[in-house]
């Protein structure tokens, strides 16, 4: 959790990412941003975020985004 | 409760909806008459079909055509030599199918003794230009043969609606009203008397082009169409139909489009009479009887003309002389001083234009 | 059939009538007839084309969403028996099966698309080769009919493939149903790009005839058709004055048509939409939003989420996610980073995705070279604007530029505007060199003066007309300005009824009055219908 909030500080330093449940919905985050997280993630966690997970649901806040990271890791 | 109140709601915008749409209504057929054209004193030949209107009766004569109708032929004069009693339904290249209803139509208001149809819109098969379809067609009340009429006349890029709603055609005129939108917003003078548009001006034909050879001359289908529908809409009102050939000298008048005619005539043992061979019997003289060198004649030529056709009549038909039935005297010297005062008010402007 | 017909306007009060007499259950059946009608009265022949389409992705549809069912259920049922092992390799198994069935449906329908649109784009291109090779040969261009609104229905149609293929809708198994979706004739030849989740709750749903409801339909349709006749049919020769005599109008004459240009397109394009939802709304169905007050936004990536919103969503969702984060992306990712260092190869799939992205929209514009470097040069600024954040951040630091005050955000509003102007010099000149050499003579040609005295009045305007477009675009902004905090239909409807009766009332009667429409005035496409 805490490598995806230092991830997360890197591409927009200035969010409280650990309450933050609207990074999507309120435009905090854009594509550019996503892909470049994505990338990230790829990286540290070795798991691949394909397009179809690219959903409001799942990037909305840090916990719903390493929900998702845990489930891709699972399979 | 809540239920009752969205009713009410509802009720309020129908009602809303209901007044928007007479009031929008009301403004639109004003801005309609705003911007229709007036056709005053520029192309008045546009107010000739509806000041039929104002002078519904039993005319014995019902003249149909184009200019060279309405622009050559007298009903006063008529009158005044002949005691006959004539209107002319003629418009700006009125095309064969639009005197066909306007004829018809106008059998739904009299029951004319004679039918003269000018027989120059033989040459057009086809619908020609928007401009003068609705000179012609904006005049007429509205019946199945102004519907009639419409239908035959539109060009391709027409539309039925824009002559249901004419604001739809003028609205872009809304941009360049004249004094004469407002002036005649209500109400106008005639421009004519039964149907002649009076001409003063006098412009020798001193040059009259060859007209171009065609490849075809003969009528076409649609214009033999509605010359037999002239002549079987007279017949079955027990109409006389003459055809006729204004003595214009331009466009020109081809012997073969004449020897059509004549056959078409002998045909059906109808009268034709090409006025363009009996200019000497006539007595015109084209450098000082038409206003637009060989065209169309001016009020001295039509007089001259109408005269002629008035000797026609009284000879080859059994029209009756009216001047002595009193109460039609009476309207029709009054047209008669009308005709004369406008022809002396026209030539003093023209002289004091001069 | 142009919704500026009268065509279309009876056959819309035609519909509305059957639409609410019949009852509520039939309203998609009323709603497929008409729009096949509306299809095939454009030409019956398109009709094989979209059918096809309509065919091939419901047949896909289903198959797809058939073995996702199976797969749920074998894996049920097995779920004591089966290895973790067996599950993944079971369910690989079915994603292979799936992924050439998708594959093949959508190389199908993009492939109709690319033979109709883009033939005789190849057949130019090779010719042009071969010429430089000084070969004698030369290919004959191929008169192919282009299908009424075949970019808008193919990309719906396929966004609902994905999204089956991806598991997040149900397939559609009724295939009227589907086929309206892929017809439903508002949005049939302009957009916007529906997504099936979006659309189809209240597509199918019965709507019960709300008289509320009905007029803000209404209301929409009249506001579309001021914009549409009024502004941009009005403006219209203006335009094509301007870019049509580009060898003698240049200088000043080319911000004219800048300005020209951006009113019409605005006008025209967001008036079409108007049509589109309002006629949807008055049905009782809801179209997603296309536009969001444009030409206010900041910058270029605020545009674009801005203006034409369901083809952005569609172009990020649908190719810019799957392309940057794929497998061989994210590996180049790898690859740039332990080359050219972690700062700059964490751009690249970004960036390699982006130009990929505009390359794709740039031809989906039109079939020419100069939406190609259209495409580009909107691609071109977004990442320079990327670049030069740290720029701007400096630069605000050092002057002490207040990032919210008014002028900062105006400039960066007017900033977007040009930039967005220029770009689309490429889609009127239609010639890339043409439109660079008419671009550089507004540096460097001053006759400002001599164009605002003389040259407007050359262009196929009256003092009228100017009078007409000037007060028209004070209301188009005033409009856009009001309608920041609250939209400007909420704000009249709250007002009472008699104002709203009062400003649709008049709108009407200027749009009878002042439109640029019938005889006199050439009947104009909507420039998106071309797409």
């Amino acid at each position: 959790m805490e490598d995806l909030i230092e991830i997360l500080e890197g591409i927009h330093p200035d969010v409280d990412y650990n309450t933050c449940e609207s990074l999507i919905d309120d435009g905090i985050l854009d594509s550019f941003d996503i892909v470049t997280l994505i990338s990230e993630i790829n990286q540290e966690f070795d798991v691949v975020i394909s397009a179809e997970h690219i959903v409001p649901e799942n990037f909305n806040s840090a916990k719903a985004l390493y929900e998702l990271i845990e489930r891709l890791e699972e399979e | 409760m809540e239920e009752k109140e969205t009713k009410k709601f509802n009720i309020k915008l129908l009602i809303t909806v209901i007044i928007s749409l007479v009031v929008i209504t009301t403004i639109l057929a004003f801005l309609q008459r705003l911007v229709e054209p007036k056709y005053m004193d520029n192309s008045g030949e546009g107010s000739l079909i509806e000041e039929y209107y104002d002078n519904i009766e039993d005319h014995q004569i019902i003249i149909v055509g184009d200019c060279e109708v309405y622009e050559n032929l007298v009903p006063p004069v008529l009158w005044e030599d002949y005691g006959y009693t004539s209107y002319i339904r003629g418009s700006a290249q009125q095309l064969i199918w639009q005197s066909y209803y306007l004829l018809e139509e106008t059998y739904k208001y009299e029951n004319p003794d004679v039918v003269i149809f000018n027989v120059l819109s033989m040459q057009y098969n086809e619908p020609q230009k928007e401009a003068y379809n609705r000179m012609t067609l904006d005049g007429m009340k509205w019946s199945s043969s102004k519907v009639g009429a419409i239908k035959a006349s539109m060009m391709e890029d027409e539309q039925m609606i824009d002559y249901v709603f004419p604001i739809l055609r003028y609205h872009s005129r809304i941009t360049e009203l004249k004094k004469d939108d407002i002036t005649y917003f209500f109400d106008k003078p005639t421009v004519a008397d039964n149907g002649y548009y009076m001409q003063v001006g006098i412009v020798p034909a001193d040059y009259v082009p060859e007209g171009k050879p065609l490849g075809d001359y003969t009528f076409g289908d649609n214009a033999y169409y509605y010359l037999d529908a002239i002549r079987e809409i007279c017949e079955e009102h027990g109409s006389k139909l003459i055809l006729v050939k204004a003595p214009s000298l331009y466009p020109k008048w081809h012997d073969e489009w004449d020897a059509q005619m004549v056959d078409y005539a002998a045909k059906y043992n109808l009268d034709y009479i090409n006025f363009l061979e009996h200019t000497d019997e006539i007595g015109l003289d084209y450098n000082v009887d038409t206003y637009d060198a060989g065209l169309h004649l001016n009020v001295y030529g039509a007089e001259k003309l109408t005269r002629y056709l008035g000797e026609y009549l009284k000879e080859n038909t059994d029209l009756e002389d009216l001047r002595s039935n009193e109460a039609v005297a009476e309207e029709y010297n009054q047209k008669l001083l009308e005709y004369r005062e406008r022809l002396a008010k026209k030539e003093e402007e023209r002289d004091a234009g001069k | 059939m142009l919704f500026t017909s009268y065509s279309f306007l009876f056959f819309l009060i035609l519909l509305f009538v059957i639409y609410y007499v019949f009852p509520s259950k039939a309203q998609w059946v009323i709603l497929l007839i008409a729009s096949l009608i509306f299809y095939a009265l454009n030409s019956p022949v398109y009709l094989i084309f979209i059918g096809i389409t309509i065919l091939t992705t419901y047949g896909a549809g289903i198959l797809l969403d058939n073995s996702f069912v199976k797969e749920k259920a074998y894996i049920k049922e097995h779920k004591e028996t089966l290895s973790k092992e067996e599950k993944k390799a079971y369910k690989r198994a079915n994603k292979t099966k799936r992924r050439w069935l998708f594959w093949s449906c959508l190389i199908f329908n993009f492939g109709i698309l690319a033979v109709t649109k883009y033939t005789n784009f190849g057949i130019s291109n090779i010719n042009g080769i071969m010429k430089m090779f000084h070969s004698g040969t030369e290919l004959q261009f191929v008169d192919l009919i282009i299908p009424l609104g075949i970019s808008f229905y193919t990309f719906q149609s396929m966004g609902y493939l994905i999204d089956v293929s991806r598991d997040s809708v149900k397939a559609q198994r009724n295939i009227g149903k589907l086929a309206l979706f892929v017809l439903f004739f508002p949005q049939l030849v302009q957009g916007p790009i529906s997504r099936y989740g979006d659309l189809s709750t209240s597509l199918y749903e019965a709507h019960p005839f709300d008289i509320n409801k009905f007029m803000r339909g209404i209301e929409r349709i009249i506001w579309g058709f001021f914009k549409k006749l009024v502004i941009a049919d009005r403006i219209l020769p203006a335009v094509n004055t301007l870019k049509d005599s580009y060898e003698t109008m240049d200088g000043f004459y080319v911000v004219l048509l800048g300005l020209f240009y951006a009113l019409e397109l605005y006008a025209d394009f967001t008036g079409g939409i108007d049509i589109t939802i309002g006629i949807a709304e008055a049905l009782g169905i809801k179209v997603k939003e296309n536009f969001i007050r444009p030409y206010f936004s900041k910058c270029i990536k605020e545009y674009w989420r801005r203006w034409h919103i369901s083809l952005g969503a569609y172009f990020t969702e649908y190719l810019f996610y799957p392309v940057s984060v794929c497998k061989p992306m994210l590996d180049i990712s790898k690859v740039a980073r332990k080359i050219l260092g972690e700062k700059i190869g964490k751009k690249v799939p970004v960036y390699l995705s982006t130009i990929i992205v505009w390359l794709i929209t740039g031809i989906w514009h039109g079939a020419a070279w100069n939406f190609v470097v259209w495409g580009l040069g909107n691609c071109f600024f977004i990442m320079l604007s990327e670049e030069l954040d740290p720029v701007y951040i400096w630069v605000k630091k050092k002057f002490k530029i207040n990032e919210s005050k008014y002028y900062y955000r105006a400039f960066q509003i007017i900033r977007t505007f040009i930039l967005m102007c220029s770009l689309r010099m490429f889609d009127l000149y239609r010639n890339v060199p043409v439109t660079f050499k008419m671009l550089g003579t507004t540096v460097y040609k001053w006759n400002i003066a001599s164009v605002l005295r003389e040259g407007i009045w050359n262009l196929g305007l009256t003092g009228v007309d100017y009078v007409i477009l000037i007060i028209g675009t004070i209301i188009l902004f005033s409009v856009s300005m009001m309608s920041r905090r609250e939209n400007m239909r909420d704000i009249i409807a709250k007002k009472g009824y008699v104002l709203r009766g009062v400003v649709y009332g008049v709108l009407f009667v200027c749009i009878i009055l002042f439109g640029a429409y019938g005889i006199g005035y050439d009947a104009s496409q909507f420039i998106y219908n071309q797409f």
